[in-house]
């Protein structure tokens, strides 16, 4: 994806909502009437044109219609330029401070949780942003359990889902509030993960797609990044922590290896900003100090691209799939085999389970 | 050689004493005082101790490397931050370091492990102890009668390193801060600022300024001298207090010039440029001009905070507050020596009572024993009844079972008497028919 800062970007990545499909059909939007040949499964040639493929462009304008949401939580100790990071990825100032939540920058005393919405639309798709921020993690003296709060958040959101499921007057769209995807920030300290992270990640790894990204990457010269990078990698196998994309939910090889290539690169070192200057007569983001200036967008600079592609671009159906197919399943069978409900969920009112 | 050496000195009017200024006839000499001082304290060698505190991951070592310019912590003996501690340890580490004739030993104080744990409530404990430790060290050597040797050990500046998050203290930065300030000098650095652009920066800077005098924390503060020129420099320094600093011990190579710095794909940052960040200013402060303020300080302020409250707690015991509104009449002799009489006259009566409660309980013990010996006696006559009546019981019948032997054996005979008699009588019979 070499795409140039000046032109907007467009969406070129096939439609979003398009399933990886059944069939060798092209991703292309908007396909011309293509000869039926090569399809999946063992039947026979077509022997004229059907017009199954116009499938995909039916999905895309009802999906165009109705946009699509995505929920995306940022956690990590303050100061770790969060904020400026959503910021960045999704071009506009969605994140919590910017919504006008007030220019005081205290440390609150409990783990909060804080969701802001907006509608962010681009080429004809809208998509209802969610940005899920918990200020005072990590902040406190005494750090203990401060993931309980995130972890009640998301089964509540597993538990709404699944209330309005269960219901015997089902709206035709159930709102998604699931968290799809846990942006976790790595203090760049340069040695290893932190004990608080890797109790985290530890917890909810289980619950919900984690995406762990090293913050304020333009702290560390390249040696020390790759060092860190290894290690952070190393410590999280020896812990067992599996980060999103999933070693197990690889579903065939092509998966795999693209999977694989981007698992080798993660955790990604990303810089944010929203700041432009001026580098060789371009105008490009980035962070001016005295000895030069940091892109945002340089592959050179700082892993940012890469992160936003694969969120983005390439896997952001991936991970709301994921979380329903996967986290939000699990999270329904303990739920109705238990039948009494979880300890850390607090129903507020019984709903009658008609099975 | 007689170049009229005058000397102002200044005129005390206070009582008889009033000196006059006098002109001297010729060279006396005793300009040369400062020179035999320092003569005298660079054979005696200087020592300094210097403590780093702050997560682990803030550049702690590689700023010590790169201030005395020596590898302090090397691949052969890795800094405390390679290796990972579950709670806060503190370790010295000493140098001597020699430069221009001047010997300094320098020791560092690094603390791994502060501020890494999930619940760090206390860890700044160890730290307290420490600095206390050594104020006791030099309490201890004060008042022995042999000063002879006197190491100073005690802590003489604390250097506190913030992670540059940019929006303002922790509350572990708070809390520590509070608890030291009044221990030892706490310069608050801000670590690896070369995360932050400049304007980023200045407010961080003015956010942790603001906050430190939001809760009353007394940072070190910088002398005012007499000399216009250096409270000009004096007052550069305090505007750019909290220091920003960059560590750095590898050599790059910039327009020609070879430099300290730190490589990255978008220029090289300077670590004793001006602009880049606050290296040379911390530096020059702490070894070039105020070190031998810092050990001043830590001596007639740290140490003698300490060494009152120290003293002052021996003697509360035995004084009571409210009594002795004014200074202290008795000497800490005597003092000791009452607390010491009266020490020995609780330790008496606690031991009379102790021994009117032993005896006592021995008292008890013995009744009970004696209770417990008659229960045994009297269970065991009991028995003895028992089994004496079992006995008669089976002779009874025993006898039974031999009368009823005796019975059985009388019948036994007559029934053989009778059937012998039959059986003769039936030969008898068969013989009659026979004949």
């Amino acid at each position: 994806m070499n795409e140039q800062n000046e032109l907007p970007p467009h969406v070129a990545a096939p439609s979003p909502t398009a399933p990886h499909g059944p069939s060798g059909l092209g991703g292309g939007v908007g396909v011309d009437r293509v000869p039926g040949l090569g399809h999946s499964g063992g039947g026979s040639t077509l022997l004229g044109y059907i017009g199954i493929d116009t499938i995909i462009e039916q999905m895309r304008k009802k999906t165009m219609k109705a946009g699509f949401d995505f929920n995306i939580m940022i956690v990590g100790h303050s100061g770790l330029g969060k904020s400026t990071l959503v910021n960045t990825l999704f071009k506009s100032q969605v994140s919590r401070w910017s919504s006008g939540w007030g220019s005081e920058h205290k440390i609150p005393k409990t783990v909060e949780i804080k969701a802001v919405s907006h509608v962010i639309e681009e080429g004809g798709v809208k998509m209802k942003l969610t940005v899920i921020d918990t200020p005072g993690f990590g902040d406190q003296i005494n750090n203990e359990n401060c993931w309980d709060p995130i972890s009640k958040y998301i089964n509540e959101q597993y538990e709404k889902f699944l209330k309005e499921e269960v219901n015997i007057a089902r709206k035709k769209r159930i709102p998604d509030t699931r968290v799809h995807c846990c942006l976790y920030f790595i203090s760049p300290t340069g040695h290893s993960l932190r004990q608080l992270d890797i109790e985290f990640m530890k917890h909810l790894s289980r619950v919900v797609n984690i995406i762990p990204v090293i913050a304020k990457s333009d702290t560390m010269t390249l040696d020390e990044k790759n060092e860190f990078k290894h290690r952070v990698r190393k410590e999280l196998e020896t812990h067992g922590i599996e980060y999103y994309p999933q070693n197990e939910f690889d579903d065939d090889m092509e998966d795999k290896n693209e999977n694989d290539k981007i698992r080798e690169t993660m955790p990604f070192a990303v810089v944010g900003s929203d700041k432009e200057f001026q580098v060789n007569g371009k105008r490009v983001l980035g962070r001016k100090t005295a000895w030069g200036v940091v892109e945002v967008e340089n592959p050179n600079h700082c892993e940012f691209a890469l992160l936003r592609d694969f969120l983005i671009r390439s896997h952001l159906q991936d991970l709301k799939e994921v979380t329903h197919n996967i986290h939000y399943e699990t999270y329904r069978a303990r739920r109705l085999n238990d039948n009494g409900g979880l300890s850390d969920v607090k129903v507020t009112c019984q709903f009658p389970l008609t099975l | 050689m007689s170049n009229g050496a005058r000397s102002v000195i200044e005129v005390h009017r206070n009582g008889n004493i009033m000196a006059q200024e006098k002109l001297l006839e010729g060279y006396v000499g005793f300009a040369n005082l400062p020179n035999q001082v320092y003569r005298k304290s660079v054979k005696r060698g200087f020592e300094f101790t210097l403590m780093v505190v702050g997560e682990s991951g803030l550049g702690k070592s590689t700023l010590i490397n790169s201030l005395f310019l020596t590898d302090l912590y090397s691949p052969e003996y890795p800094g405390p931050s390679h290796r990972i501690k579950k709670t806060v340890q503190v370790e010295q580490s000493k140098v001597l370091v020699k430069e221009g004739g001047v010997q300094l030993l320098l020791t560092i104080v690094d603390t791994p492990g502060f501020g890494d744990a999930v619940d760090n409530s206390n860890c700044w404990q160890p730290v307290i102890d420490h600095i206390d430790s050594k104020f006791e060290d030099y309490l201890n050597s004060e008042s022995r009668v042999n000063r002879r040797q006197m190491p100073d050990n005690r802590v003489h500046c604390c250097l506190y390193f913030i992670a540059p998050s940019g929006h303002g203290l922790k509350p572990l930065d708070i809390e520590f801060m509070k608890r030291l300030h009044e221990k030892v000098n706490i310069i608050p650095l801000i670590a690896k600022a070369d995360t932050m652009t400049p304007e980023e920066c200045q407010q961080f800077k003015k956010q942790i300024m603001r906050e430190i005098t939001e809760h009353k924390i007394q940072i070190y503060e910088f002398p005012e001298t007499n000399d216009e020129e250096e409270n000009k420099m004096v007052k550069k320094i305090k505007d750019r207090l909290p220091l920003a600093v960059v560590g750095s011990n590898t050599i790059i190579v910039v327009n020609e010039k070879r430099v300290r710095g730190r490589q990255y794909p978008w220029g090289v940052a300077e670590v004793e440029n001006g602009e880049h960040c606050d290296f040379t200013i911390l530096r020059n402060m702490l070894i070039r001009t105020h070190m031998q303020d810092l050990k001043d300080v830590t001596n007639n302020v740290h140490y003698e905070n300490y060494r009152s409250r120290k003293l002052a707690a021996v003697t509360y015991n035995g004084v009571d507050n409210n009594k002795n509104k004014g200074p202290m009449t008795k000497s800490p002799l005597a003092q000791m020596e009452e607390e010491r009489r009266e020490h020995v006259t609780k330790m008496e009566k606690m031991e009379m009572e102790m021994e009117q409660v032993f005896e006592m309980k021995v008292k008890e013990k013995i009744q009970k024993l004696k209770d417990s010996e008659l229960e045994l006696q009297r269970r065991h006559e009991q028995m003895k009844k028992n089994l004496e009546a079992q006995h008669k019981e089976l002779e009874e019948k025993r006898r039974q079972l031999e009368d009823e032997k005796h019975n059985w054996e009388a019948q036994q005979r007559v029934l053989e008497q009778q059937k012998l008699d039959a059986s003769r009588t039936l030969e008898k019979n068969k013989k009659k028919k026979i004949f």
